[in-house]
């Protein structure tokens, strides 16, 4: 029974869906304001979604219809299931194992992989353009996103999120080696989640929608909502492994503090995502194998460096 | 050429890259562009010929609509040439008005391109600001004017509205507003890095194939090519003022914004002038209903590059052939030279770089059918049967010709 609520309700699919939705609205709302404009009401975001559902549904000819159609409800799935290891009031997550900080990571790798499916089987020249610069750009930005929570879980000595944060919050002052890390897996995050400037598989002005150019309707409903969903699981990841402070408070502080790290995170993405251009696929590769994985590396370095230093 | 790793996407009609109808089919290898295949003609409207049908005076708010961000210019142009077959000199004042809203035109239409230029390239936020302080421009222009787009100032020996001390001053308050946004702009092309990234070595044009290719306005001037017709053979009010042209030796999209905005400040320079120095005076002359026989052509510095227009007259009302040449059609054939070899992602900014209009520059060409009973012809076939038309109504090619030949002789 306790399963099924937190499945169903809490932390699961109604508070992700709310939590993406206010996302949504605060990273719109937030861009719009940087660029001076009003922005949408908060309804917005619910608003657009009870509308695209109500729409037809078409699909080119030639397109693979089952996984055309699978793929948005995997990619909902994939990111919604990744909340369930990451501590979000307390230093205990729901499911605790050994290596769910990995597992967190690749369900976090799933809506990529299905946007790269979907755009390849839809069967247009845009979105299958859109599929493989997805793709690229995956190959790009993950090793630093990896490397960077490698460094902060090797310091901590474990596999495991809530092991992790456990550890930070005994040493708070430890936090402060992964700041580096923390600005990489934020570049690599606005890679994640297609935001400027690498939005390049959904370039609107060279592929129209990338992958997403042939869903209307209720897929696109789906997939934009595993779009917010992802923001706000993986903010939390990154607050819960390189903000960890203030987690063992009580678990109603802890988790207002959670979600106040979450949009300290959103508010940097809307940030980043209204003061730059879009890099060209070549560029963002370059600037991904060149600067941010070093830089990832350096990362694992300090991290081992400080481990055999500093007390435990 | 064609093997199975290319990928041929259609980049309009219909894209949101484009702003107007065109059709470019773009050949790709991986990210890179093979060849690019420009199909002109989706907007075609027929207007040089619906002027024959016209009377002079409604022509020049039928030319005026041939664009909407260049109204003025094709306006002022086709004015020009018709005055010049008239003989009819316009008032002094009246230059200084006409200098005044082709000046505050090119400020909108700069400030525009900026934004587009933003757009193309995801930079969305650039976009919103310049589009904000365009509104400051438009509202003078509705102001002074009573329209914000086809303003329909101008009138055949004149213009038909006077600017008066308080716009004069609302002009000058203006232009301190745009002046500081300009210099924050060019605080943003000079300094942010994304965005010189993406515009710096991307589609290059070296000076000579801007020459070769006969490019006008910022694209040719952003390769070095010193040309601007307010200079080079001044019209209106522009003999009288002090302003530079401003060149870039960048020959890339970056050196293209480095002119536009460089070129605002030009503006800015001129629109002060025209206030302090605009002469007291009647706004029209007289202007005859019937034109009389002869012709002539009119050159025009538009936002986008030079304007022509020819007009020939037949004594009538009517005028018996106007010809209109905006600047995109010159620019046109350098964009498929630009695109070579370039990636996807920087196909929307180069079009976007030579500030396309299409609708200005869409032409067609039709075969009657039942002259030649096919609708494909050859060159060869398509010269003869144009000097036999040009027989028909009484001109002959031939002595074209021989006084060519006799040229080269001599």
């Amino acid at each position: 029974m306790m399963a099924l609520l937190h499945i169903f309700i809490f932390p699961g699919i109604l508070f992700l869906v709310l939590a993406g939705f206010t996302a949504e609205f605060i990273d719109r709302k937030l861009c719009a304001r940087f660029q001076n404009r009003i922005g949408p009401p908060w309804f917005q975001p619910v608003a657009d979604f009870i509308k695209l559902l109500g729409k037809e549904e078409a699909s080119v000819d030639e397109a693979d219809l089952t996984i055309f159609k699978l793929m948005p409800i995997l990619a909902f799935t994939a990111a919604a299931s990744a909340i369930f290891s990451i501590p979000l009031w307390g230093n205990k997550a729901l499911s605790i194992f050994p290596g769910d900080a990995v597992v967190t990571l690749y369900l976090l790798t799933i809506p990529t992989l299905t946007y790269f499916l979907g755009g390849w089987y839809s069967r247009s020249v845009y979105s299958m353009i859109g599929a493989v610069r997805a793709l690229t750009q995956l190959f790009a930005y993950e090793v630093p996103l990896l490397m960077v929570v490698l460094a902060a879980a090797l310091f901590a000595d474990s596999w495991s999120l809530s092991e992790i944060v456990n550890f930070y919050c005994r040493h708070p002052v430890y936090v402060f080696s992964n700041f580096l890390g923390f600005v990489i897996a934020l570049i690599a995050l606005l890679g994640k989640l297609e935001k400027v400037p690498f939005d390049i598989p959904e370039a609107e002005t060279e592929i129209v929608a990338g992958s997403f150019t042939e869903y209307g309707g209720k897929l696109l409903a789906f997939i934009r909502l595993s779009l917010s969903v992802e923001m706000v699981v993986a903010s939390a990841l990154l607050a819960s492994v390189f903000l960890p402070w203030g987690l063992t408070l009580h678990p109603v502080i802890a988790f207002l503090l959670t979600l106040f790290k979450i949009l300290f995170i959103i508010f940097l993405i809307s940030l980043f995502r209204s003061a730059l251009a879009r890099l060209r696929i070549d560029q963002m590769i370059s600037f991904c194998w060149k600067y941010l994985a070093p830089a990832a590396f350096v990362q694992v370095l300090i991290s081992l460096a400080l481990k055999g230093v500093l007390p435990r | 050429m064609h093997d199975s790793h290319d990928v041929r996407i259609p980049v309009g009609p219909q894209h949101p890259a484009l702003k107007e109808p065109e059709s470019f089919i773009i050949t790709l290898r991986g990210e890179k562009i093979t060849s690019v295949n420009i199909k002109l003609g989706y907007n075609h409207r027929g207007i040089e010929k619906a002027c024959e049908e016209r009377s002079y005076v409604q022509d020049l708010y039928l030319i005026e609509r041939i664009c909407g961000i260049c109204s003025h210019s094709h306006s002022t142009c086709f004015a020009q040439a018709v005055e010049e077959i008239a003989g009819v000199d316009i008032p002094p004042r009246a230059k200084y008005i006409r200098t005044l809203i082709a000046e505050l035109e090119r400020v909108h239409s700069h400030l525009l391109w900026l934004g587009v230029a933003g757009h193309e390239v995801g930079f969305d936020t650039l976009l919103m600001y310049t589009w904000r302080d365009r509104e400051v421009v438009m509202d003078l222009l509705a102001d002074i004017t009573g329209n914000r787009v086809n303003y329909g100032i101008n009138t055949l020996g004149g213009v038909r509205r006077d600017v008066s001390p308080d716009q004069a001053k609302a002009v000058l308050k203006a232009l301190d507003i745009l002046k500081k946004q300009t210099d924050y702009y060019v605080e943003i092309a000079t300094k942010e890095n994304t965005l010189i990234n993406r515009l710096s070595g991307v589609g290059v044009l070296k000076h000579e194939d801007a020459v070769r290719l006969g490019a006008v306005g910022p694209t040719a001037r952003a390769s070095g090519v010193n040309s601007d017709v307010r200079k080079d053979d001044p019209y209106a009010a522009y003999g009288e003022l002090d302003f530079k042209v401003i060149t870039d030796n960048h020959e890339d999209v970056y050196g293209r914004t480095l002119v536009r905005v460089g070129e605002l400040y030009e503006s800015y320079k001129i629109i002060r002038q025209v206030i302090e120095r605009m002469p007291e005076g009647p706004l029209t002359q007289k202007f005859p209903r019937k034109v009389p026989i002869g012709e002539a052509s009119s050159r025009y510095e538009a936002p986008r590059g030079e304007d022509f227009h020819y007009v020939k007259s037949n004594g009538s009302e009517k005028p018996e052939r106007v010809k209109v040449r905006a600047p995109t059609l010159a620019n046109i054939q350098s964009v498929a030279h630009m695109l070579e070899d370039r990636y996807l992602a920087d196909m929307p900014i180069v079009i976007a770089a030579i500030d396309p209009c299409f609708s200005c520059t869409d032409r067609m060409v039709s075969l009657k059918k039942d002259k030649q009973h096919k609708e494909c012809l050859t060159w060869g076939e398509l010269r003869k049967y144009s000097i036999a038309w040009h027989k028909e109504h009484g001109f002959d090619p031939d002595v074209l010709n021989l006084k060519y030949q006799r040229g080269l002789k001599s």
